[in-house]
């Protein structure tokens, strides 16, 4: 058994969580950037003590911050994201044209083949590159200047692009996610992109066959089947098995098919875990009891894993990058709510045990399983 | 070359590593020489109390010096002889903003 680390952002903070071997109880640290919101912070799938976080104020905006050491001790790294070339518009909530503004970094994406490489999904919505392991950053502006870019409006949450999906064995194809724009493809390391949102049946447009407008949460992939990507969107549980160009839904009997986050178990690509919320108006769990949905059948069937988990009175959310698994066999699965709990489980969801309570707002957690 | 002191808000004095507060060297004493300096002298600073490019003022932000407001400025102003020759501070600080 390995060592396993939990980095957690929160509105206050980044807290790290590492339990030093199987049985061992869990130790806490942080917070590092106390009164900084971090919308997420990851690790080097090619070296797990290379982390990033995204540390954000609204008095002073992004940083962005580098650790050599797992996270105990960190650098500032470089926080201009300027985009590139003329900066468009894309639709305002009136249905304006409004012209892209740069808010925040939401989502962090070490690259898989280079360790000094990294990729931020940002609000307003773009892809941005480092190849300096973050002192600079460049904007792969094909996205945001994609034909449809100028319909995409945003949702509640802004129009954030919060999924990076990368895969070692083609850094070609990219895939990312926008809310509420949809998702997108590149098959050519980011330089041009495809809308893959044919199959997604969104209530809200009028246009049922409409390329862009889709409010996606959150994809996930098995690295050895990159062409299989599961979908948690607004509304609606989906897969695809030919990198995006159908999907079709796989709710099967989950009590409730909102929610945010969706991940694939490592050991077995056809095991998927969402978390089931009541709806988009009152984001909390059904009947105030927190459960995690498995499927071992790529979707369709869902069991409801509850034990150690709280089945009263339970109202956090957990957002779409607030759920994250380990590498370990069974897999850990590591679920953080805006109520500031981290429930782990290390037997693939049957048990569930809090590792630290009273945490501001978490609003993302991300596991790694330490050599 | 004249030395400004200037006093930092908690969240840049932790991302700097420095005291609450510094002493930046200035070619002009100006509220841009004196903003270009504490960049300079920490670049991780950069970008977190006004923007990269357009050096626009972040919104949350003020400057203050000798009891002023100097936050609608230009740049090229000058400061108050006090901060110019030392015996006084120029303030850097979040805007009381929340509720």
């Amino acid at each position: 058994m390995t060592q396993v680390r939990v980095l957690i952002g929160t509105a206050k903070g980044a807290f790290v969580a590492t339990r030093p071997a199987a049985g061992t109880a869990w130790q806490v640290e942080g917070p590092h950037f106390g009164g900084w919101e971090v919308y997420h912070l990851k690790g080097s799938p090619i070296d797990p003590d290379r982390v990033w976080a995204a540390p954000s104020t609204g008095w002073h905006g992004q940083v962005i911050q580098h650790s050599k050491d797992g996270g105990r001790t960190w650098e500032v790294m470089g926080n201009e994201f300027a985009y590139r070339g003329e900066t468009r518009t894309h639709q305002w909530y009136d249905g304006t044209p409004h012209p892209w503004e740069f808010a925040r970094v939401w989502h962090l994406e070490p690259s898989p083949v280079d360790v000094d490489t990294i990729y931020a999904g940002v609000e307003d919505a773009a892809l941005f590159r480092s190849t300096d392991a973050g002192r600079t950053w460049s904007e792969l502006e094909g996205l945001r200047t994609h034909s449809t870019a100028g319909t995409w409006q945003p949702g509640a949450g802004g129009l954030c692009l919060h999924t990076i999906i990368l895969n070692p064995d083609n850094p070609d194809r990219i895939f990312v996610a926008i809310s509420a724009a949809g998702a997108f493809r590149s098959d050519d390391g980011g330089i041009t992109w495809l809308p893959i949102n044919t199959g997604l049946d969104s209530g809200h447009l009028p246009d049922q066959d409409a390329t862009v407008g889709h409010c996606v949460h959150n994809l996930a992939q098995h690295p050895d089947r990159p062409d299989t990507l599961f979908m948690q969107k607004h509304w609606d549980v989906l897969r695809t098995d030919d990198a995006g160009d159908h999907w079709r839904e796989v709710s099967g009997n989950l009590p409730s098919d909102f929610g945010f986050p969706i991940e694939v178990d490592p050991n077995d690509p056809e095991t998927i875990f969402v978390v089931p919320i009541l709806s988009d108006s009152e984001h909390y769990p059904p009947d105030g009891k927190m459960r995690v949905a498995r499927s071992r059948t790529g979707g369709d069937q869902w069991e409801l894993l509850t034990e150690g988990l709280p089945q009263a009175h339970a109202y956090g959310n957990i957002l779409r990058d607030a759920m994250s698994l380990d590498a370990e066999d069974p897999c850990g699965i590591y679920v953080g709510t805006t109520d500031g709990v981290v429930y782990a489980s290390d037997d693939g969801g049957d048990h569930w045990a809090p590792i630290v309570e009273h945490l501001p707002r978490i609003l993302s957690v991300e596991a790694q399983s330490i050599p | 070359m004249t030395a400004i002191r200037v006093v930092l808000p908690h969240h840049l004095r932790t991302l700097a590593g420095v005291d609450r507060e510094i002493t930046v060297e200035v070619e002009e004493p100006t509220i841009g020489g004196v903003l270009g300096a504490v960049e300079h002298a920490h670049p991780e600073l950069r970008g977190t109390f006004r923007d990269h490019g357009t050096l626009k003022r972040r919104p949350f932000m003020r400057w203050f010096a000798c009891e002023e407001d100097l936050s609608h400025e230009p740049l090229e102003t000058r400061l108050p002889a006090d901060v110019a020759e030392g015996r006084d501070v120029f303030r850097i600080l979040g805007a009381i903003a929340g509720g």
